[in-house]
């Protein structure tokens, strides 16, 4: 479990995190979204303290990741950029690192199969593809068993095969009761691997909600109603938030309202239907959506500074 | 979205408890990580066998050729010649390889993104920076006094030839031949500070390059009163004084000014660790 109290980061004059506060819950995959630069990459960074936190705390079962004796054991992590040495072999990587915490030989040998880089284990990891070292980055992540596992931007630079490996991957450890954090920018694919989501956009929590609110939210959105009175039942559909829009005579959208109203209320007043479709907007727009108003929103905040 | 998961279950090998049990971060095991990274990346191999090559490579090439040519030699030149120091002169290029090698395994870290999975792994950071230390000052005392002496050896063997050699009693020689190895040694600690605090191989190795060898050379052009005061403190200089040759001036006792060196060393360290805990990585 990991617990962000109050987490800020300046850089300089920047504010790269503001006031964040969560909890990843372990057994599940937790999504970690934001559009590029809203802050992600830095709040796992101060997850296992490469960066300090300006103010604020963030803990890993209830303590800070460098309190930890065996931090590999807590955090297994992933960073975006890459953090090897492109001279030395995947092997020497992994058991470098592995020395480091008393972690066995036989466990790099394990991980690197797991992976799929045994073959190419002694060569030197200059030559590997952008999919090699990502997978190379996995197996880093997992070398002390961890109970937490944080990984910014996973499927970059795999192929298909890779991108569907690391969604089962990250379920099974999840599954097996880890606390489980990944970060994208892509709402697709979070949509189809993560059970809660983490919104952030400039550095502030956008969203703290279970995937299946958010997919509810979306898909609640608009109702699209066809009606050779549609005239007469736009003008019945009113209420705080509800917009009514036309752009086709006889056609309806109807934002704020669900379809049951809308139907009940066209039953009222016998007003024929011919067609009433809640509209599912896709998550990558609701996403969108949602983080466009916090930019929106930050950006007037700073002005009434 | 179901609750009910069907897809594939991938299963990742464990640790069993007892392995768990002994998981732990300990000085010792960061000496070992450094140990192996140390070893298994080319440039170490590559620039320890030059810095091994120049000293007695260059040493056994001007023990030779000055044995070769001493009947034709002018006595000014035979006067010049210095049996223990001449031969040695390879030790100027062999700091500039223990310095760069120095540079690389710490400030390379931070180009290549490498230093991220280190302190991620020793969050505690200054372990690293210790283990880092002692492996490399190992590594280069342990190879550069056996090169020292194998070098004194070899150049006095073609000097003898002539019978313009010197021998391991005669004064200055052994403090001289074994300071060779020390001092390549605190060179090498200078350069990992140095490394650690610049965090960027060019930088580092400028400022080391500089400070080592530039600097003796501009101080030449202070005027006199200035230069008698100055450079027999400036590092190497101060280094140097242990061996018998080497700095161009007026030196520091020999003990005295290795004190000096390996408290610049310790200077640079100190700025070092204070960096290294509070910077971001």
């Amino acid at each position: 479990m990991i617990e962000a109290r109050g987490l800020v980061k300046r850089y300089g004059d920047k504010t790269a995190v503001d006031d964040l506060s969560f909890d990843v819950q372990p057994g599940i995959v937790t999504g970690f979204l934001g559009p590029n630069g809203a802050g992600k990459s830095t709040t796992m960074r101060m997850i296992i303290g490469l960066d300090a936190p300006t103010r604020g705390s963030v803990t890993v079962n209830g303590s800070r990741y460098i309190d930890h004796p065996a931090p590999l054991h807590e955090v297994g992590a992933l960073l975006e950029a890459r953090a090897v040495h492109v001279g030395r072999s995947a092997r020497n990587h992994l058991l470098a690192l592995a020395a480091t915490t008393g972690i066995p030989t036989r466990r790099v040998d394990e991980l690197l199969d797991l992976v799929g880089l045994t073959d190419v284990a002694t060569r030197r990891i200059g030559g590997f593809s952008l999919g090699m070292g990502q997978r190379l980055g996995i197996a880093a992540a997992l070398l002390g068993d961890p109970g937490t596992l944080i990984l910014d931007e996973p499927v970059n630079g795999l192929d298909p095969e890779g991108i569907l490996w690391i969604r089962h991957l990250l379920k099974s450890l999840a599954r097996e009761g880890r606390t489980v954090l990944v970060s994208s920018h892509l709402m697709s694919e979070m949509a189809l691997t993560a059970e809660h989501l983490i919104v952030i956009g400039r550095g502030r929590l956008i969203a703290d909600m279970p995937m299946t609110e958010f997919v509810d939210r979306a898909s609640s959105d608009h109702v699209f109603v066809r009606s050779p009175q549609a005239d007469q039942l736009g003008h019945l559909l009113t209420g705080p938030g509800v917009v009514v829009t036309s752009s086709i005579p006889g056609q309806l959208d109807v934002t704020g309202l669900t379809s049951d109203h809308i139907g009940d209320v066209a039953a009222a007043h016998a007003i024929a239907v011919h067609e009433l479709t809640p509209q599912q907007a896709s998550l990558e727009e609701a996403f969108m959506a949602l983080t466009r108003d916090a930019v929106e929103y930050h950006t007037t905040d700073s002005e009434t500074r | 979205m179901s609750t009910v998961d069907h897809s594939p279950t991938i299963t990742v090998p464990t640790l069993s408890a007892d392995e768990v049990a002994r998981l732990r971060v300990t000085p010792a095991r960061v000496v070992r990580a450094e140990w192996r990274k140390t070893f298994s990346v080319r440039s170490t191999w590559i620039t320890l066998g030059l810095a091994v090559l120049f000293l007695i490579g260059i040493g056994s090439a001007i023990a030779w050729s000055t044995a070769n040519d001493w009947d034709s030699m002018r006595p000014r030149q035979k006067r010049r010649f210095d049996a223990l120091a001449s031969p040695m002169s390879g030790f100027y290029l062999s700091q500039l390889a223990i310095g760069v090698l120095a540079v690389l395994l710490v400030a390379g870290e931070y180009s290549g993104g490498m230093i991220r999975a280190s302190l991620g792994a020793v969050p505690k950071r200054l372990p690293v920076l210790w283990a880092k230390l002692l492996v490399f000052c190992t590594v280069t005392l342990a190879t550069m006094t056996p090169a020292s002496v194998a070098t004194f050896f070899l150049a006095q063997s073609l000097l003898s030839k002539q019978g313009i050699d010197t021998t391991w009693d005669a004064p200055d020689v052994a403090r001289s031949v074994i300071g060779v190895g020390l001092y390549l040694t605190v060179v090498a600690a200078f350069a990992i500070g140095l490394g650690a605090i610049l965090r960027n191989v060019a930088g580092a190795i400028a400022a080391l390059v500089g400070v080592l060898m530039v600097l003796p050379v501009v101080a030449l052009a202070l005027p006199d009163t200035w230069f008698d005061r100055v450079y027999k403190w400036l590092p190497s200089n101060a280094g140097q004084a242990l061996m018998a040759f080497g700095s161009q001036g007026e030196t520091l006792a020999p003990w005295h000014g290795f004190a000096v060196f390996c408290g610049y060393a310790a200077a640079t360290l100190i700025v070092a660790a204070v960096l290294l805990r509070r910077r971001d990585a």
